[in-house]
């Protein structure tokens, strides 16, 4: 292979992977402005599915409680995440280590179901217990945390994996306690990474069917629960009016945070130079 | 006594203690127990009332072990739990096998692009990560329908007559499960190719290797713990999948998610579906050591 011709595969090999990246997300933002129902055929822009989607209360309910659990979980999730991800950094020795980090990134990979379903049982048991709590906000909020938990601590761990650890034991040579040295010198220097953790289990939590269905009860249908069982029936020219807002929000919020985010990176970058030419 | 005191002050809660002890608690109660539970109704009898039961009850002077394997063999005998155990595996195979011919190029150009492009091509990985993956996809629906986008694109250039028949097939099965878990292929390898040392390729064109050959025999060697955790991130949570089979598959591609799925939500059988849970567990707790010893050994690699 001469290495022009390895280049323009290796273009075209790339265009095509990102092709297949992107096709579903722009079919869904262009036919959320198409005029006809069923048919995926072009009948004329249109954006009476925005207006139908106003008046669609199901679905509109869905998204409040999603929203409020998914607020809820990204809290508690980057929270769990820093502590595991603070013990599988920088603890390397401590009874059940093991287990910990089996336990902490296992739901990364476990099917959903599983999870799910043990949970559920789990719920139920102690309700059958003690009463609560009942199936509901709460219990979708705990199973979404347990997921969350396990993407934020792969996120904050890179980060501190990265981080340089001289800083810290600066902080300790001048008579930090370890208190003062994690909420002066290593929160500071991870914030980057809480930001982005917060963000993706925000997300994550906004979008999950599997988990919420399982651990939903009565009358507390998540805004998945509801496309997923419309989904299942066939297209919905609503659903795709959904896909196009959320598609929207989401991107701008990730243009404007990675802006914001590169900034407070470079204005750090100034402000560790400045100071070695200080000095 | 002075034990409990002690216990009470609180004052053996270190920093270090509360640090390890917060997310350790959280993951028994949240992770562990709850499959310990599962163990446990998965061998005792449909009793909604009493969905723990006594495993062992002590009458007389004897220790009495009540554990109904009913279900298990009822998995072991049936042909519908073996065959649906099967195409999941296979489905999960497959998948995983297309996302490695697939990504594999994807991460290693990537890899190979110019330094200043790398962060952008992988920005642009990750961002379909953050809108709905519910959504994304129930697009695959409208390209792959009888009256879909592709359909009606070959139709109208006149290279079928017939709308070809592709939702709820295999083959659209297929599509949404490699849609979905490329990125997972993707990410870990373009991680591994990125860090490798360029200079042994040239140390083997030196010593009169062809690209090729050079490829064959020094890249894809030293991205061997890249492929294996890729392929284990795509493969494990596949064999369970159960949204994309449902939106996408149809009356041929049965998965063990959805006979989990209907056995507790449709027949109420509990014991059944915990059992079912069981099987898949010890089915991919092989692949899922596999992959934790890789991800471990790279930890430790980075670490040197």
């Amino acid at each position: 292979m001469t290495s022009t011709l390895q280049r323009w595969f290796g273009r075209g090999w790339l265009s095509l992977g990102y092709i297949f990246l992107y096709l579903p997300i722009v079919v869904l933002v262009v036919f959320s402005f198409n005029e006809s129902r069923q048919d995926m055929v072009w009948a004329g822009f249109s954006t009476k599915w925005y207006g139908e989607l106003m008046n669609d209360t199901e679905i509109i309910s869905g998204f409040g409680l999603s929203l409020r659990i998914a607020v809820l979980t990204a809290c508690s999730s980057v929270l769990l995440g820093t502590f595991a991800a603070f013990v599988l950094n920088r603890y390397r020795r401590f009874p059940g280590r093991t287990l910990f980090s089996g336990m902490a990134s296992a739901p990364l990979v476990m099917p959903e179901v599983i999870i799910g379903l043990s949970l559920l049982l789990m719920l139920v048991s102690v309700q059958k217990m003690f009463g609560f709590p009942e199936r509901g906000f709460t219990t979708i909020w705990i199973g979404h945390t347990l997921l969350g938990m396990a993407y934020a601590a792969v996120v904050i761990q890179s980060r501190l994996q990265e981080m340089d650890k001289s800083l810290e034991e600066a902080a300790m040579d001048l008579g930090c306690k370890p208190r003062q040295v994690f909420f002066l010198v290593t929160l500071p220097n991870i914030t980057q990474a809480l930001a982005s953790a917060w963000l993706l289990t925000f997300t994550l939590s906004l979008d999950d069917v599997v988990l919420s269905a399982f651990l939903s009860g009565p009358g507390s249908s998540t805004m998945p629960i509801v496309i997923f069982s419309r989904a299942r029936l066939g297209l919905d020219p609503r659903v795709n009016a959904v896909a196009a807002l959320t598609i929207l929000v989401v991107s701008i919020g990730v243009i404007a945070s990675s802006i914001y985010l590169a900034r407070a990176e470079r204005r750090r970058l100034k402000e560790i130079a400045a100071a070695f030419k200080g000095e | 006594m002075k034990f409990l005191t002690h216990l009470l002050s609180l004052r053996w809660i270190t920093g270090r203690r509360f640090v390890i002890g917060v997310p350790f608690v959280f993951l028994v109660c949240t992770f562990l127990i709850p499959f310990l539970i599962v163990a446990r109704i998965s061998l005792s009898d449909v009793d909604p009332d009493h969905p723990l039961g006594t495993l062992l009850t002590y009458t007389d002077g004897m220790i009495n072990l009540h554990a109904k394997i009913a279900n298990y063999l009822f998995i072991a005998t049936d042909d519908l739990y073996g065959l649906t155990y099967l195409s999941s595996i296979k489905f999960a195979a497959i998948t995983t096998v297309c996302c490695l011919l697939i990504g594999y190029p994807f991460a290693y150009f990537m890899a190979r692009a110019k330094p200043t492009l790398r962060p952008v091509l992988l920005m642009m990985v990750m961002l379909p990560f953050w809108t709905s993956f519910l959504l994304r996809i129930y697009a695959w629906k409208g390209i792959l329908a009888n009256q879909g986008i592709v359909n009606h694109l070959l139709l109208s250039l006149g290279w079928i007559s017939e709308p070809l028949h592709m939702m709820n097939t295999p083959f659209s099965l297929l599509i949404g499960m490699v849609y979905a878990y490329l990125p997972f292929m993707i990410l870990p390898l373009f991680a591994n190719l990125s860090k490798m040392d360029l200079r042994f390729l040239e140390a083997a064109a030196d010593l009169g290797a062809t690209p090729m050959q050079a490829f064959w025999r020094i890249t894809v060697p030293l991205s061997k713990s890249g492929i294996i955790a890729g392929s284990m991130l795509v493969f494990i949570p596949a064999v369970g999948e159960y949204v994309i089979p449902e939106l996408l598959g149809g009356p041929e591609t049965l998965m063990i998610g959805h006979v989990l799925w209907d056995e507790f939500f449709s027949n109420n059988d509990w014991p059944m579906a915990s059992s079912v849970t069981v099987v898949v567990i010890l089915l991919i707790l092989v692949p899922m050591a596999i992959l934790n010893k890789y991800q471990a050994e790279q930890r430790e690699g980075g670490r040197k």
